[in-house]
């Protein structure tokens, strides 16, 4: 059993997950709320890598990214490396690989939220951040937790992006879903199987726990 | 990788597909259609051979490039490939001993060869051969993964052997294929890379960097094997591609690649 890829995968999980929290909810609330009339345009990037194949980013952090590019140069000058082949490197391209997976759940919840409560709250002197930390999102905390659940989760689950711009490095870049990749190309069954299961069972318990504690949460809301 | 996942998911749907209507094998063309398999050392030089050999037979072949472990493994879970072309001749031979090849078949087909080589904007002195690799302005250098890939497992030795392995060990980026591994340092994001001669002679990589040869007594050499699968649907079509595959006019074309063909092809 690999701990190391499996400990890294979930460094990498929760680590996307915290920065989808703080830099989603944002995205998600000016998503919801705003009359901008481009801003279908900002709703289409954001859901992007829902239809994108991880090829595609894979590739444009690989080569549009590399040193041989403006961009890539900038990179290297300020951080000293490239992009591909590091943790930072990885974290970007999760993010933004999950990022609708966040964005939207959130955005759902706050559509739920009663307008007629929103304005009540502002006509009471409220602040909008006050508002929004308590009413708006206590309203949709379902939302928010999906939201949060879904990025971990995809994270975990990610394969083609590290794939290609991973490396491969043990504990730096090597996840558990390539670590059981390599382990079947080897023809290591056994240590596949193992950690396959190992994965499944994770997986299955997080989400129980999560939408178990998630019903528990919005009936607490729903009560008066 | 979507096409990875659509060979995995066709090695699960077209046996069953194949069950439930056994289609008599009445082939109207002399061999239809072969499916290979092939390492992905051979990407460029395959094809070329595929080309001739359509040419020369009317024949039409398909392949598909990759690692040598993952196709292995599609294969023993039923993938439906005629020719197996393997960078490393032992899984050729495991699927003998499993029954999943036809016995006897297994043919070796030519030895691969390691290079050091660098992009044209490195100004790394190559000439110093894998010493050049503890220079600290290396910071990162791709193989393909010593686990499953033949090349990976031939730099990791010759690295050992001139005793620069804990000098890089630490700045490996691995493939998951030689291909990849060549695609890493071509790309810039690797700074030099242990790659397949058969890679860097390509028209892909030829005019875009530099190399240096790896002397053969640093490495167990890369016996390459092809083998013929057991399950084919076309095993006329796969005999005569196989054929083909020992034919000088081939042997050429892959010493051009930079492979060096065994004196003869018996493993």
């Amino acid at each position: 059993m690999n701990w190391q890829a499996i400990s890294l995968s979930l460094k990498l999980a929760v680590s996307v997950a915290g920065i989808l929290l703080v830099a989603g909810l944002p995205i998600a609330y000016w998503v919801t709320f705003s009359r901008w009339r481009w801003k279908f345009l900002i709703e289409a990037v954001v859901a992007l890598p829902l239809v994108l194949p991880p090829t595609v980013l894979g590739y444009y952090i690989l080569v549009g990214l590399g040193p041989r590019t403006f961009a890539g140069k900038m990179w290297q000058s300020w951080f000293g490396h490239t992009l591909p082949f590091t943790f930072g490197g990885l974290l970007i391209a999760s993010v933004l690989y999950s990022l609708p997976f966040a964005v939207q759940p959130f955005s759902a919840g706050f559509e739920t939220v009663d307008r007629r409560l929103i304005e009540a709250s502002w006509t009471l002197g409220a602040s909008r951040p006050a508002t929004f930390f308590r009413v708006i999102l206590p309203l949709s905390a379902a939302g928010a937790i999906t939201g949060i659940v879904l990025s971990f989760a995809h994270t975990i689950g990610e394969f083609g992006v590290v794939l290609m711009v991973g490396g491969n490095i043990p504990g730096v870049t090597r996840t558990v879903s390539i670590d059981i990749y390599d382990q079947v190309q080897a023809a290591n069954y056994d240590a596949a199987n193992r950690t396959a299961l190992v994965l499944l069972l994770f997986s299955f318990l997080v989400l129980s726990v999560i939408y178990g504690t998630n019903r528990r949460a919005m009936s607490l809301w729903r009560k008066p | 990788m979507v096409a990875l996942a659509g060979l995995a998911l066709a090695a699960v749907v077209v046996p069953r597909v194949a069950d439930a209507a056994p289609a008599p094998q009445v082939t109207q063309k002399p061999c239809g259609t072969v499916t290979v398999a092939a390492a992905a050392d051979l990407s460029y030089a395959m094809n070329e051979i595929a080309a001739n050999f359509e040419k020369a037979t009317g024949c039409t072949v398909r392949v598909s490039t990759g690692s040598s472990g993952n196709f292995l493994s599609q294969i023993e879970n039923g993938a439906p490939f005629d020719v197996f072309f393997s960078a490393d001749i032992e899984y050729p031979k495991k699927l003998e001993a499993e029954g999943l090849a036809v016995p006897g078949s297994t043919y070796l087909y030519a030895v691969g060869k390691i290079v050091l080589w660098v992009r044209n904007d490195s100004r790394l002195d190559i000439s110093k051969g894998l010493a050049a690799l503890r220079e600290p302005s290396i910071q990162k250098v791709a193989i393909a993964n010593p686990q499953h890939a033949p090349y990976g497992r031939a730099a990791e030795e010759a690295l050992r052997k001139s005793e620069v392995y804990d000098a890089v060990k630490d700045r490996f980026v691995l493939g998951e294929n030689i291909s990849q591994a060549a695609e890493f340092v071509e790309s810039g994001n690797a700074d030099a890379g242990i790659l397949a001669l058969s890679l860097v002679l390509s028209p892909g990589l030829k005019e875009k960097g530099r190399f240096w040869r790896i002397p053969e007594n640093l490495y167990a050499p890369i016996q390459q094997g092809v083998v013929l699968v057991r399950a084919s649907q076309n095993p006329q079509g796969a005999r005569a591609f196989l054929d083909y595959i020992k034919s000088a006019a081939t042997a050429a074309l892959l010493e051009r690649y930079g492979f060096v063909l065994p004196a003869k092809g018996k493993p």
